[in-house]
């Protein structure tokens, strides 16, 4: 098993060193300088505009610039926002526990409601029950999140009044971040009523967020399990007299989870992305939301910084995945 | 230690925010996060409003909902007769803001005057470079660099600024939040403990606003200060909730999760204004929307050829399909709530048969030409597209055929700016500072061209009303020089001047005070709530 992981580690050194060339060098690809948005509709001098693509050390030679930032890589050195001037690694750390707490909540409430769909729509194949969580699954596959984010906004928080607009708690609480974990730290400030604020605030955007992972675990799930539903040591357990539970539920579903595992990885990709629109819809002060307003910004250090920290946790996450499978099916360590 | 410390400070924080028991609280849905805290590094209205407009203040201020000046840290202050000396008597007994991160010891003086300045553009500084790429976008933009000779200090509450020449607008660019008047006391400190980058994270002014906390692209929080010089306020907290989208802001507003919003989309306008607990307020913004034809490159260097466009384009369409009706045709260059505006130009009428037959007797004969589109949504220009399709249609009705091109807003920006630029360019100007210097000699001065003049127009004409009104203080003088100013611009017809928009701000009917401001700041000194 040891050497399993050793082996999927090494791979993880050249996929870094890639997506550190891709990182740097895509935000750069793109028209237009982090000077020249500063300045905005006024117009810089060029002597002005060299000076300072020279004090933010752009004016240097591309490949040189590279080798300095992975240097700094090696040292733990993100750099510097070359807009708010605050850390990379300082705002990430920040930011990114609000992120890992929505895209928590939105995966287990995917996999808690996408795997029993799925099961339920393999075992009652071709009935309306199957056609209808199958339908459903491709609504939410298929829907523009910003739009689902809006409505449900509008119905349940303008119309309805149940749920707050946006945002992580109501403003009424402030205590300071120990975890970052709004959950947590709303539950450890002994502020009565934090946490249930807290919980309010996250029913809108993880279910947003959740929609599209729910759907494609549920439509996963459902495939895996029929392929599995009519192998021959399922027949074979259903001839001895077990009960549908111990078939469905232990023989079926163990072996099926294998694919829907996978994906159930991949969907942490999926979540960063989506993350990025929800977090937006919602006031959420995550990195999705941070990302996308350095790009616009061509904040080089903050996308590239930003890029590789990410990067490294779905990687980490991938890893995790794999390791899973070695424990879920012991063939594939060999 | 440095946990438990923050622990502790954050605790104390709350101990004090229980004792304030949420009382009188005014929540703000801010469009953006703010860049940071020091007014001096940044160009964005939202840093300003969460900064220079909360924490600090200057020697001069814009009356509340004008672009008039004011009193403000300098009581007084004289200007020696040749216009090139500013003399500033400060406000005795000013106290900064007590602190959980500082306590000052003294009042303000001459030497955080000095240093709030001396900081932006002396190299030899220390805290010129405290922050990486500090570039102090706005005292360069505003050229002061080349202006000031000297900041000096006569005692402990007179300073003197001493200019390479006479400037008259200079008194309003000290009304700008980058020339917001900073701690030198906090600095030193700061610059003692080797944390000087605090200075952008933790501001200490004596405005009336005293900083608490920023969660990261979540909230601000202000305590009103108790010491402020023009009185406490009426609200004890202040809360900047940060709301990107605009769409939600009007939601949290409605679901009374905040109570003043601003920048709302055009299309929530009128839902907002059904609301039976809202009011919107609206005012004309400090804005120009411009097509500025390329006056180098025939056959647009013929006056004749840019007004026969002119005549051509249906402008009120325009801004019926850009802004479902929040603008104004503009007509003169400078906004209409802008000192000097000349309300008895007349504006080129829209006539395309009178338009066609003027571009006949000039010559010109099935023209082609690009219109360039902006990429992204401004507050005085929301779809750059859509109007280009407008007039490429109007232009098409007189022969002109009009191919629209577009770039990368950064590569928009500087592309659009070049000398031998081909055809005419959408592009549009917010004022800084509500002098009228800030739109006519920037936007349309001859030393502007290759550079913010993208007309790329000079005429000596108006370039010399525009060196006489700078050379005098005298704001009669100076009408009467810009006016002039604007029916030469009339005359010449170098950009196609579109529209001037309006700038809405929904609040809660709870609220009172609050005044809209046409440099688009938003203040809330003043402002109250009912409980």
């Amino acid at each position: 098993m040891l050497r399993f992981i050793f082996g999927r580690l090494a791979v993880l050194i050249p996929t870094f060193i890639g997506v550190s060339i891709i990182a740097f060098s895509f935000i750069r690809l793109l028209p237009g300088d982090p000077v020249m948005l500063m300045s905005g509709e006024r117009v810089m001098s060029p002597e002005r505009h060299a000076q300072l693509m020279a004090d933010l050390g752009l004016d240097r030679p591309i490949y040189i610039q590279y080798f300095d930032y992975l240097l700094d890589l090696l040292q733990g050195d993100f750099g510097s926002s070359i807009v708010t001037k605050r850390a990379v690694l300082t705002d990430f750390l920040q930011l990114f526990p609000a992120t890992i707490e929505l895209s928590l909540c939105a995966i287990v409430l995917a996999v808690c409601l996408g795997v029993p769909a799925g099961v339920l729509a393999a075992v009652k194949r071709g009935t309306w029950l199957d056609q209808t969580l199958m339908g459903t699954a491709l609504v939410g596959y298929s829907m523009p999140i910003f739009w689902w984010g809006l409505l449900l906004v509008i119905f349940f928080s303008g119309y309805l009044g149940w749920t707050p607009v946006s945002g992580r708690i109501s403003l009424m609480y402030f205590f300071p971040q120990v975890t970052g974990f709004m959950l947590i730290d709303s539950l450890i400030s002994g502020q009565a009523g934090a946490f249930k604020s807290a919980v309010t605030y996250l029913i809108l955007p993880t279910i947003v967020l959740a929609t599209i992972p729910l759907a494609v675990i549920a439509r996963q799930t459902r495939s895996a399990m029929l392929e599995v539903l009519g192998e021959d040591y399922v027949r074979t357990a259903r001839s001895k007299g077990l009960s549908p539970f111990r078939v469905i539920g232990i023989h079926a579903l163990r072996n099926a989870l294998i694919p829907v595992v996978t994906t159930i990885g991949l969907q942490v990709g999926v979540l960063l992305a989506g993350a990025i629109l929800t977090e937006t819809i919602f006031s959420w002060p995550g990195i999705g939301k941070w990302m996308v307003d350095s790009v616009f910004k061509r904040d080089y250090q903050v996308v590239q910084g930003g890029l590789m920290l990410i990067a490294a946790v779905i990687m980490v996450v991938n890893l995790i995945v794999d390791v899973l499978y070695g424990f879920i099916n012991p063939r594939i360590r060999h | 230690m440095k946990k438990l410390s923050t622990l502790l400070a954050a605790t104390a924080i709350v101990t004090l925010m229980a004792g304030s028991a949420w009382s009188k609280t005014l929540v703000y849905c801010s469009e953006a996060s703010p860049e940071g805290f020091d007014p001096g590094l940044y160009t964005g209205g939202q840093t300003f409003d969460a900064s220079s407009r909360t924490v600090y203040n200057r020697l001069v201020e814009f009356k509340h909902g004008s672009t008039e000046l004011e009193p403000g840290l300098a009581e007084s202050y004289e200007v020696s007769a040749d216009g090139t000396e500013y003399t500033f008597k400060l406000r005795p007994g000013v106290k900064f803001q007590t602190t959980e991160f500082f306590t000052p010891t003294r009042e303000l003086n001459a030497d955080d005057v000095i240093f709030s300045f001396e900081r932006q553009y002396k190299a030899d500084n220390p805290w010129n470079k405290y922050v990486a790429g500090a570039s102090w976008e706005y005292f360069s933009g505003m050229g002061f660099p080349d202006l000031i000779e000297s900041i000096t200090k006569v005692d402990d509450l007179t300073v003197k600024f001493k200019l390479k020449r006479a400037e008259a607008p200079f008194l309003a660019n000290l009304g700008m939040d980058f020339a917001s008047i900073l701690s030198k006391e906090y600095a030193d400190k700061l610059a003692a403990d080797g944390k000087m980058e605090l200075m952008n994270q933790q501001p200490l002014g004596t405005g009336p606003f005293t900083f608490v906390a920023y969660q990261t692209d979540a909230a601000i929080r202000y305590k009103a200060n108790p010491d402020y010089w023009a009185g406490k306020e009426k609200i004890d907290d202040l809360v900047f909730a940060i709301t990107t989208d605009a769409a939600i802001r009007a939601q949290k507003l409605k679901a009374g999760e905040c109570h003043i919003m601003p920048y709302p989309n055009a299309a929530d306008v009128a839902e907002l204004k059904k609301d039976e607990n809202l009011t919107v307020l609206e005012q004309e913004g400090l804005n120009v929307a411009y097509l500025a034809y390329n006056t180098l490159v025939p056959p647009f260097d013929k006056v004749e050829v840019r007004k026969a466009l002119n005549m051509a384009v249906n402008k009120q369409a325009i801004v019926d399909a850009v802004f479902q009706g929040a603008a104004k045709v503009a007509k003169n260059p400078i906004p209409p709530t802008m000192w000097s505006y000349n309300d008895a130009i007349e504006d080129d009428k829209y006539d395309p048969e009178a338009a066609k037959k003027m571009l006949e007797e000039a010559g010109v004969k099935d023209l082609k030409m690009k219109i360039w589109a902006m990429p992204v949504a401004r507050p005085y220009m929301l779809n750059a597209r859509r109007a280009a399709e407008l007039m490429q249609a109007d232009l098409a009705a007189i022969g002109v055929t009009v191919e629209i091109v577009s770039y990368e807003w950064a590569e928009y920006l500087k592309l659009s700016s070049a000398k031998d630029r081909d055809g005419a360019a959408i592009l549009g100007w917010t004022g800084d500072n509500g002098d009228p210097d800030n739109f006519l000699d920037t936007l349309l001065g001859c030393d502007a061209v290759g550079g913010n003049n993208r007309a790329q127009w000079c005429n000596k004409e108006f370039d010399d009303l525009m060196t006489k009104a700078k050379a005098t203080s005298d704001v009669a003088e100076r009408t009467k020089y810009y006016e002039e100013a604007q029916v030469i611009f009339k005359r010449e017809a170098p950009w196609n001047t579109l529209d001037h928009s309006l700038v809405f701000v929904p609040l809660s009917k709870k609220v009172s005070g609050f005044v809209m401001d046409p440099l688009g700041i938003h203040r809330f000194n003043g402002v109250d709530i009912a409980e």
